[in-house]
């Protein structure tokens, strides 16, 4: 009887790797080929976007962000914020309290980059 | 006479720091030293410079696979201090999302186990499927790993039917292939051979060193913060505590098989019964001055927060007690052999991964001492499973 059921735990994971000889590859080969097929859902929190036109300097998203990535400054004509990029974390708190939604989070994941200052969005 | 082996401070199972001194006679360890302290994250310290809502993401990052178990605690601790109720739906929300993260880390741990033991088919299977929950969380938050779903007073996003949908068919695949999981556990020579008997721990034991979660329940006792005193709402989904009386590694598999298959049932009982309303009531950002300690089962153990407010909107005094710390100290006695229990070298790995540990909510090399000898050596984790593998290799 032990016999058997040796057999058949040997027999149930051999079944199993059968089956996926004929199924198709679950692995994406991502940064070099098949790109197009990485699936990124509807409200993915990706990077960053401002618009300045929107905003009226009212600072409630340096006031939520637990990174410092958003900095405060007076540009000549109004009050604004700046954004260190590499520093942020895609929480999403400030796109949440923005009372004129002047602050979007893209879809876009790929952020990665050379140069810090290639991150700040002024 | 016997000799010492260092294990850490680079962590055992999970590369994280920690350090373990076994003292070892031959084959058998005969103690064991557990050194904490490698990993200082200064997280309390930082809290107490921002404010509450910047701590949300911060409290997040004190560990990242039960990180939902670490927010949900931060904002009931908060809410409590409010002494505010929040809407019932985000409650509801609340437990989904808590139960689809302890499906994630209750597979990934069953992965790691398959991998510790050398049997790597079975945690490539495992660590395929997750991805099925982790996509579902992704869907639903808009990240794989840190969700940022809870915040104080309430969820962040809602469940809309599309969603509900999808989720439920991600469930029937879990399902699915969970009960294979269980089906292989139980009948696997592989694993069957190296994890009965192994790392035993009695219910005496158990409770005298404080353990938690899985590890506790695998020694038969019957505790669980979400039955016991329960949060969110708990206290209408109903689930069964898992239990199992083998007290051995084997016994915190099976506790954490037939656990997923629970929260699988509870995440459909929740969209079932979802009531409609709001997700969320906006509180002010300086709670009044006091103090509160909130709990959670997180998917290791109980988790547990206490904060003291001084009526400013920054926390004067922040604590932090993750799972793994109340875990830590029953190792002693699951890896020191005693009349006819013996531990094998070979088998501490296993023993150590048992428990989940998750050293940076707590420490990676190992330090032998030898009795006969009187010879002190230090291996790596690395070197140290080669060696459990080809013993188990010999022995076949």
């Amino acid at each position: 009887m032990k016999k058997v059921n040796e057999v058949n735990s040997y027999m149930a994971m051999t079944f199993e790797a059968l089956r996926h000889i004929l199924k198709k590859r679950a692995t994406i080969l991502y940064p070099f080929k098949e790109r197009e097929k990485v699936h990124v859902p509807k409200g993915f929190r990706g990077e960053l976007v401002f618009y300045l036109d929107k905003c009226i300097g009212c600072a409630s998203c340096f006031k939520v962000c637990p990174s410092e990535t958003i900095e405060i400054i007076y540009d000549g004509q109004k009050r604004r914020p700046i954004f260190y990029l590499d520093r942020c974390t895609r929480c999403q708190q400030c796109e949440e309290i923005c009372p004129t939604h002047a602050i979007e989070l893209t879809d876009n994941f790929e952020t990665v980059g050379f140069d810090r200052k290639e991150k700040i969005v002024k | 006479m016997s000799f010492n082996i260092p294990i850490g401070p680079q962590h055992p199972a999970l590369k994280e720091p920690e350090n373990f001194t076994f003292t070892v006679d031959g084959e058998y360890v005969v103690g064991v030293k557990v050194r904490i302290g490698y990993m200082h994250k200064g997280i309390e310290k930082l809290m107490e410079s921002k404010n509450y809502i910047q701590n949300i993401p911060l409290v997040e990052r004190i560990c990242g696979i039960c990180n939902v178990a670490h927010t949900l605690c931060y904002c009931q601790n908060i809410e409590y201090l409010h002494g505010k109720e929040i809407p019932r739906r985000a409650e509801f929300i609340r437990v989904i999302i808590e139960e689809l993260n302890r499906i994630h880390s209750h597979l990934l741990w069953i992965g790691i186990v398959a991998h510790e033991v050398g049997f790597d088919t079975f945690f490539m299977y495992t660590w395929r499927d997750r991805e099925v929950v982790m996509d579902l969380i992704e869907l639903l938050t808009g990240n794989r790993v840190s969700t940022a779903l809870n915040t104080i007073g309430g969820v962040r996003r809602n469940i809309d039917n599309d969603k509900a949908y999808r989720l439920k068919k991600g469930m029937e695949i879990l399902e699915r292939r969970t009960k294979y999981y269980k089906q292989i556990a139980t009948a696997e020579p592989t694993l069957l051979t190296r994890l009965k008997g192994v790392g035993i721990l009695t219910p005496k034991e158990a409770i005298k060193w404080s353990a938690v979660g899985p590890t506790l329940r695998a020694s038969g006792i019957k505790s669980d913060v979400r039955a016991d005193d329960p949060y969110a709402a708990h206290d209408e989904v109903p689930f069964n505590v898992i239990t199992y009386d083998s007290c051995d590694v084997f016994g915190r598999l099976m506790v954490r098989i037939d656990e997923t298959l629970e929260s699988i049932d509870m995440v459909r009982h929740c969209l079932d019964h979802i009531p409609s309303g709001p997700i969320r009531i906006r509180l002010p950002n300086a709670p009044p001055k006091g103090e509160s300690i909130s709990r959670v089962e997180a998917p290791r153990g109980e988790d547990i927060h206490y904060v003291k407010s001084n009526g400013s909107d920054k926390p004067e005094r922040y604590k932090v007690r993750a799972p793994t710390l109340g875990n830590l100290l029953s190792l002693i006695e699951m890896l020191t052999s005693k009349g006819e229990y013996v531990v094998h070298i070979a088998d501490i790995p296993v023993v150590l991964a048992g428990i989940d540990p998750c050293m940076c909510c707590m420490d990676r090399s190992i330090k032998f001492i030898d009795l006969r000898k009187e010879k002190v050596w230090t291996w790596t984790w690395d070197r140290l499973k080669k060696y459990s593998k080809e013993v188990h290799e010999k022995s076949k």
